[in-house]
């Protein structure tokens, strides 16, 4: 199967500092990667440079075409969906809002009521929430309502930073739940970015670990997982 | 050669060729005239600068400052016959009072509200001046002209050559005083203030007293620049006085280069030699020259001539280094 | 009793422009957290605009659509083209980037039309308000105010691409990441705000008579207005021009004389200030430490 994101000696700066020096990794169309390591290893800002949100060298290819240096917005119109560190929810604007901008780019409108429908049977809970103001909801709900609006921009990939961040136990193990379904159920290809490793290689097909800007290790989560080394030395579990 | 010692040659050098340059044969007294009128903005502008570019402090009204000082002087000479050097420290000391009254209630504005109630003050200025209850003290409209002092012990210069060398002299020491200033404890308070202005206080910085300070000395070197300017100009009216006045000042002190001590003079070149320039280019529209001026140096300078010069030098200084 | 009311209503149809340009200065500041000083002398260039249109012989109302139209482009065009190299600037550069916008309007203006005062039409001239209280223009003015402020609360609250400019403005990152392309929605909120503002210097043009610097004054009462109502609320920015309106107008005639009204309004919103300082309805400004 063709890689949908291929990433080769990537390169990131944010000013003079460079933060990456030399990333590789590869993602197959449906597949879930996940990408982990210790706090600032640079697993944030390697889903910033597939955004085009940071400076980058090296390459980037989506689906077979470059995209260094293309814009946040036009990488996004490519069908790639970032669930940002901290949610990204528009606190002053309602759920209803929040969901109806995700299909701001949507060219065809008659899909948007059916990707409504569609979200909401994933996250029934957002749907009585619906006029409420995003930014009262409780931080599970918000971690919804931010994957919920990026599924409604019907992406082929979706980046997801730390979506257990800050969140219950039981709503943590919900969200992955769902996060599997809608791998599974709408073909969506996953880049998951998470600091709680057991979870995302329960998740995750693939993994890759990142250390100082650099990928240390990887291969599949299966393997991954059950190797006790690699668990103590880079994950500290 | 240290830092310091090499800041005190520079500005001896300046100082030297400062005094030097209305003996020049050829400079006429126009020029000379002109020269002084940088001298007078350039400690007008190392005033704002203290407040807005060291401190922070938002200032759309310094207009009305130098307003102040022009008027006190012109009063002091045309009514009670007072002589003119008696005017700067005397509006200096008015100015400082002002501006520090007006710094107290300022403390609580920040930003677009601070440059509101700036703005607002120096807007009314021209009003008030312009009112009938004070009109046998300021002239009303048509303001107060005052009679160009002569040199003293009959030295054997002219007016406006002698009106240069006094306000180089007081320029002078304002200019060291604020340097010293803003060299020590003070001065790193004052930018801990601009930029860290929560923690400031955390730091033992009593900032609510620094502030109103700062405002009370940036007021009073633009009052003295005001009394100074009077006296050259010979005439004060309150349409002398507009906001452009205030916003000439910001131009000047952004321009010139925010937060620093030679940007002063830098501004002050740009602000009295600019119009001149703009309207040789364009007749018709020559403020709309300067407009465009000013948009394409924000663009390509944005740290003012005394940033950009800084970085040609930084530049200079790392090719020779590589080299 | 009369001239209570007269004064009054007359205040807010004052308030209305003051209002106007308020919303102008809220709806930028909103999105770019920048105070256009050049508000007013723009909205005047557009008044100039729809005057020589109607020199040339062009009907009112098209003119005044025309004007719209044009002044639109403009805001468009002044964001995209110079304003979007400065989006990194600090605060001070961007103020003299928008004084020299402000000095560019106000000279090219007096170079093409000089600076002899002109008079500019009221279209509300014949209106009958069948009361001697209220003048037709001053009526025309409120009436035009509340169209446009509706019509521009009925865009940004139900239309998408008023949702994505609102979404813009508050998260520009969060909505680059839903595709918005906010490079635009900047512009289009410069453009809007020109159009609003061109409005704001038509309907005052037949009142204060037109020449570059009618502006400079209703400048400094559109942002007093602004500020007064809380800079980041439009509704609050709209109470405020019109607070403001039949205050100075009150305050000129009752307490002080017209000298000074300038001078004592400004000192009440000054005072506003100090005790309120994210105005009377913004929202106070939490800082985290």
């Amino acid at each position: 199967m063709a890689a949908l994101l291929e990433v080769k000696g990537l390169q990131a700066y944010y000013g003079q500092t460079q933060a990456l020096h030399d990333v590789s990794f590869e993602l197959e169309e449906g597949g879930i990667t996940t990408l982990l390591g210790a706090n600032g290893a640079g697993k944030t800002t390697t889903l910033r440079a597939v955004c085009g949100m940071v400076r980058t060298g090296g390459e980037i290819n989506l689906g077979g075409k470059r995209i260094n240096g293309v814009a946040t917005e036009e990488i996004v119109r490519m069908g790639v969906a970032h669930v940002p560190e901290g949610r990204g929810t528009f606190v002053n604007l309602s759920v209803e809002e929040n969901l109806k901008l995700g299909s701001f780019v949507q060219r065809d409108k008659s899909r948007v009521q059916r990707d409504l429908d569609l979200v909401f049977n994933y996250f029934p809970r957002l749907k009585e929430r619906l006029q409420q103001q995003a930014g009262t909801l409780s931080g599970g709900e918000q971690q919804m309502l931010a994957i919920a609006r990026a599924l409604m921009l019907a992406p082929r990939l979706m980046l997801l930073d730390e979506p257990s961040f800050g969140l219950a136990p039981l709503v943590v193990q919900e969200i992955f739940r769902i996060m599997k379904r809608i791998n599974e159920e709408e073909k969506v290809s996953m880049l998951l970015v998470e600091q709680n490793a057991a979870l995302a290689l329960n998740l995750a097909d693939h993994a890759y670990v990142l250390e100082t800007g650099n990928v240390v290790m990887s291969g599949p989560a299966s393997v991954v997982k059950d190797d006790e080394g690699i668990r103590r030395s880079y994950l500290g579990y | 050669m240290a830092g310091i010692q090499k800041n005190i040659l520079w500005a001896g050098i300046v100082v030297v060729l400062a005094v030097i340059l209305p003996l020049i044969p050829g400079v006429s007294d126009y020029r000379v005239f002109q020269l002084t009128l940088v001298l007078v903005y350039a400690i007008a502008l190392l005033g704002l600068n203290v407040l807005t570019g060291f401190n922070g402090q938002f200032s759309l009204g310094h207009g009305a400052f130098y307003a102040v000082g022009a008027y006190v002087a012109a009063i002091m000479m045309d009514k009670w016959d007072m002589p003119y050097y008696s005017t700067v420290p005397v509006a200096a000391i008015v100015c400082l009072v002002v501006g520090f009254l007006f710094g107290l209630p300022a403390l609580r504005l920040e930003g677009h509200y601070l440059a509101l109630a700036t703005f607002a003050l120096a807007l009314a200025v021209p009003q008030m001046l312009k009112h009938k209850s004070i009109e046998e003290w300021t002239g009303g409209v048509q303001g107060i002209v005052i009679i160009k002092p002569d040199p003293p012990f009959g030295l054997p210069i002219s007016q406006d050559q002698w009106l240069y060398y006094f306000t180089l002299f007081v320029a002078v020491i304002l200019f060291v005083c604020a340097w010293n200033l803003l060299r020590g404890r003070t001065g790193r308070a004052l930018v801990a203030i601009r930029d860290y202005h929560m923690a400031a206080d955390t730091m033992g910085v009593n900032s609510a007293l620094y502030k109103s300070l700062t405002f009370g000395v940036s007021a009073m070197y633009t009052g003295i620049a005001g009394a100074l300017g009077a006296i050259a100009i010979q005439f004060v009216a309150p349409d002398s006085f507009t906001i452009l006045l205030s916003i000439t000042l910001l131009v000047g002190v952004v321009i010139g280069g925010l937060a620093s001590i030679p940007g002063a003079i830098f501004g002050a070149l740009f602000v009295v030699y600019t119009p001149n320039i703009a309207s040789d280019i364009s007749k018709a529209a020559p403020w709309a020259i300067y407009g465009i001026f000013l948009i394409v140096f924000m663009y390509l300078m944005p740290t003012g001539i005394w940033g950009g010069l800084r970085r040609l030098a930084a530049l200079i200084a790392s090719r020779r280094g590589s080299a | 009793m009369d001239l209570f009311i007269q004064q009054v209503t007359s205040g807010l149809a004052n308030g209305a422009i003051y209002a106007s340009v308020a919303l102008a200065l809220v709806m930028i500041y909103t999105a770019t957290e920048h105070i256009n000083f050049a508000q007013g002398e723009m909205a005047m260039f557009s008044c100039y605009v729809a005057w020589q249109l109607i020199d040339w012989g062009t009907p009112y109302w098209i003119a005044f659509f025309a004007a719209i139209a044009i002044s639109f482009a403009g805001g468009v065009t002044i964001e995209r083209v110079i304003l979007r190299r400065f989006h990194n600037a600090p605060v001070l550069s961007l103020i003299i980037v928008f004084i020299g916008l402000l000095v560019i309007f106000n000279s090219v203006a007096g170079w093409i039309w000089s600076f002899i005062i002109k008079e500019f039409p009221s279209p509300f001239r014949n209106l009958d308000t069948g009361t001697t209280l209220v003048g037709p223009h001053d009526l025309g003015v409120v009436a035009i105010t509340l169209v446009i402020l509706t019509a521009l609360f009925l865009f940004f609250r139900f239309t998408p691409l008023g949702l994505a400019m609102r979404a813009a403005a508050q998260n520009p990152v969060s909505a680059k990441l839903v595709g918005v392309r906010v490079g635009w929605m900047l512009a289009l909120g410069w453009g809007l705000a020109a159009a609003v503002g061109a409005v704001a210097g038509m309907m005052v043009a037949p009142i204060v008579f037109l020449d570059p610097n009618m502006m400079a004054g209703i400048l400094l009462y559109g942002f007093a207005s602004a500020l007064l109502g809380g800079i980041t609320n439009p509704g609050g920015a709209v109470l405020g021009g019109f607070i403001l309106g039949v205050l100075e107008n009150l305050v000129g005639t009752y307490l002080i004389g017209n000298d000074l009204k300038l001078t004592v309004a400004l000192v009440i919103v000054v005072s506003v200030l100090i005790f309120k300082p994210s105005g009377l309805f913004g929202k106070v400004r939490v800082k985290r430490v």
